[in-house]
């Protein structure tokens, strides 16, 4: 394929290109919102995995145990599967289980477990020694984890952020295919469906530069606000 | 006896090298001296009572600490010494509950730590400062905002805080690295601003875990430097533990010597150096005088004596040894000539300390009437070999 029927075809199909616009704003949508979505959960999940663990900030081992075990469940059923087995609880949140809308919610739900191991892994990179360090200056357990354990992981929880990100661009795809739109529907269905490559080409090209997009840009935050 | 007044001795610990210019006979101060000192430089701060602390290695118990009675007086500083493993580190992190005591009571500044609860116990540790061997610094926050953390968690003001942190910044020497992140720090650099975090917040007292043990000797000096003004502009009690005998020696008053969760020996420095009464005293002694024999003099070293060759003898000095000028007297009285080989004296707290390596030439009956005059000044001698 070279660059002159890729302009050519560019010119001749204004309606697919609107098609890909849109779809572009649906994956963007579903990837943006259910990520957001997930570190309001993912986040506080992944602090909370951490702290109750055995000797740490506020151990808990019953709770650590039982989350994890949660946890563990959320990030061994497929995505694809979680897809469908949470058609019911989609259609009683949104209205509806079709839809960009209705797609977040299995997206969501699929991130906050991936998220939590994610921040937990992060948190578990602090030196214990700080940490000691703020119980011995009479830093109280909820300032630890907000002055001490977030701050110092912040480079870690971008690192997750945006991995979660690049994640969801490719989870989102798979929801597209039970009617949640975004570029991977328009793949599969422009491009396998109806053997058109050239589209199939298209979307896969303006998805990697999405995903190299989020991954510069997290890339870019971690160098900033690393001072280790 | 004692021809010192109590005021000298007090002084004496905090500039040992005073007392080279007056002659003073030193001997062994008396229980009665030892406890008036205490009354002098003021009350208890610190007071350690029958703190035992076992740990569960799956169901075997070890004790990291039998036993321990520590009372610490307002105003001075207190090493502790020990080995990797004796429990030193447990041991200062149980002074302020980073590590709660099985059983036994911490009291700091009449507070007994151990029956407060949890909210209780932070608001007290913020008069204990701590600073550990590596650090601990926000990597996250730059050199001014990791003073102000303390002052942040108590809620202080911006000004206050800006205020408290600038005078924290000149008075460890760091003012111009205030907004440098810890990562671009050295090693001593780093401990400045460690102690000035842990200063921000007014404590009463400092706990040294092995503050200086990640520092090379120029730095760790600097560091005892620091402490020692610290001490003395502030009045701030100071417990530090170490596994240097030249920290313990370079800023300590007191000293206990832990091995194996035990305390073995404590008192002050002079008296330790003076008559270690343990085996474990005595290394620690002996560890800060470096004195090895050089590898190609080693090879020239032989066991036994053969025709023309002299032996080579290590001689310690004790805190008990006549203090005169012993070897240029067996030299004329003796007739014979010493060559020293390596030489390491040290003067801590009143007392002449040290080792020395020297061959002595001469007949072998002169070596071994100078041999018995150097056992009577209580000088130990050890013949190492014989050297052509």
């Amino acid at each position: 394929m070279s660059l002159n029927a890729v302009t050519t075809w560019w010119t001749e199909n204004t309606r697919l290109i609107e098609l890909l616009v849109d779809s572009l704003g649906q994956t963007l949508t579903m990837v943006m919102v259910a990520g957001l979505i997930g570190f309001v959960f993912g986040i506080p999940l992944g602090v909370l995995l951490h702290i109750s663990k055995k000797n740490g900030l506020l151990e808990n081992v019953a709770l650590n145990k039982s989350l994890g075990m949660v946890v563990n469940i959320g990030r061994s059923i497929p995505f694809i599967i979680l897809l469908v087995v949470l058609i019911p609880f989609t259609r009683f949140l949104v209205g509806t289980s079709i839809g960009t809308a209705a797609a977040i919610v299995p997206l969501t739900i699929g991130a906050i477990p991936f998220i939590a191991r994610l921040v937990e892994g992060a948190l578990l990179e602090i030196p214990s020694g700080l940490v000691e360090a703020a119980q011995a200056m009479g830093a109280k357990p909820h300032q630890i984890i907000t002055k001490v354990m977030l701050p110092e992981a912040l480079p870690g929880i971008i690192n997750a952020v945006t991995i979660t990100l690049v994640t969801l661009v490719g989870y989102s795809a798979m929801a597209g295919t039970v009617g949640g739109g975004g570029l991977g529907d328009v793949g599969i269905r422009y491009g396998y469906q109806r053997f058109d490559s050239t589209v199939m080409m298209i979307t896969v090209v303006i998805l990697v530069v999405l995903v190299q997009l989020i991954q510069s840009l997290g890339d870019h935050l971690v160098k900033r606000v690393d001072h280790r | 006896m004692i021809t010192f007044n109590v005021d000298l001795a007090v002084q004496m610990s905090y500039h040992p090298f005073a007392v080279t210019k007056c002659s003073v006979v030193m001997v062994e101060p008396t229980n009665r001296l030892r406890r008036n000192s205490y009354l002098i430089s003021g009350s208890s701060m610190i007071e350690v009572k029958n703190v035992n602390k076992v740990f569960y290695q799956g169901d075997k118990a070890i004790n990291a600490l039998c036993d321990i009675n520590l009372t610490i007086a307002q105003g001075s500083i207190f090493g502790v010494i020990g080995a990797s493993g004796a429990g030193k580190s447990t041991l200062i992190r149980c002074v302020n509950l980073l590590e709660r005591p099985t059983n036994g009571q911490i009291i700091v500044d009449g507070t007994d730590l151990t029956t407060l609860s949890e909210q209780e116990l932070t608001l007290t540790r913020r008069k204990i400062g701590m600073i550990f061997q590596h650090f601990n610094l926000l990597s996250s926050r730059t050199v001014f905002d990791n003073i102000a953390l303390p002052l942040e968690l108590a809620g202080v003001s911006k000004e206050a805080i800006k205020d408290k942190v600038e005078s924290l910044l000149v008075l460890v020497g760091i003012a111009e690295k205030r907004n440098t992140y810890p990562a671009n720090l050295s090693g001593g650099q780093k401990q400045r601003v460690a102690i000035a975090r842990a200063l921000a917040s007014d404590p009463k007292v400092l706990l040294c875990d092995e503050a200086t043990s990640a520092l090379d000797p120029a730095t760790t000096q600097s560091i005892l430097k620091l402490l020692r003004k610290i001490n003395k502009e502030l009045n701030l009690t100071i417990l530090l533990i170490t596994h240097e005998m030249a920290v313990v020696k370079g800023i300590c008053q007191e000293v206990a010597i832990i091995g194996d969760g035990k305390l073995v020996e404590q008192g002050k420095v002079g008296d330790i150096f003076a008559h270690p009464k343990t085996d474990l005293a005595r290394e620690f002694i002996r560890s800060t005088l470096d004195l090895s024999i050089p590898e190609d003099y080693q090879e020239q070293l032989q066991a036994t004596q053969v025709a023309n060759s002299y032996p080579l003898i290590r001689l310690e000095f004790t805190g008990a040894s006549v203090d005169a000028p012993i070897i240029s007297h067996i030299a004329r009285e003796f007739n014979i000539d010493i060559s020293i080989l390596n030489s390491n004296m040290d003067y801590v707290g009143g007392v002449k300390f040290g080792l020395m390596l020297a061959e002595f030439i001469g007949t072998p009956e002169a070596v071994s009437q100078s041999l018995n005059y150097l056992k009577d000044q209580k000088v130990e001698t050890e013949v190492l070999g014989y050297v052509a």
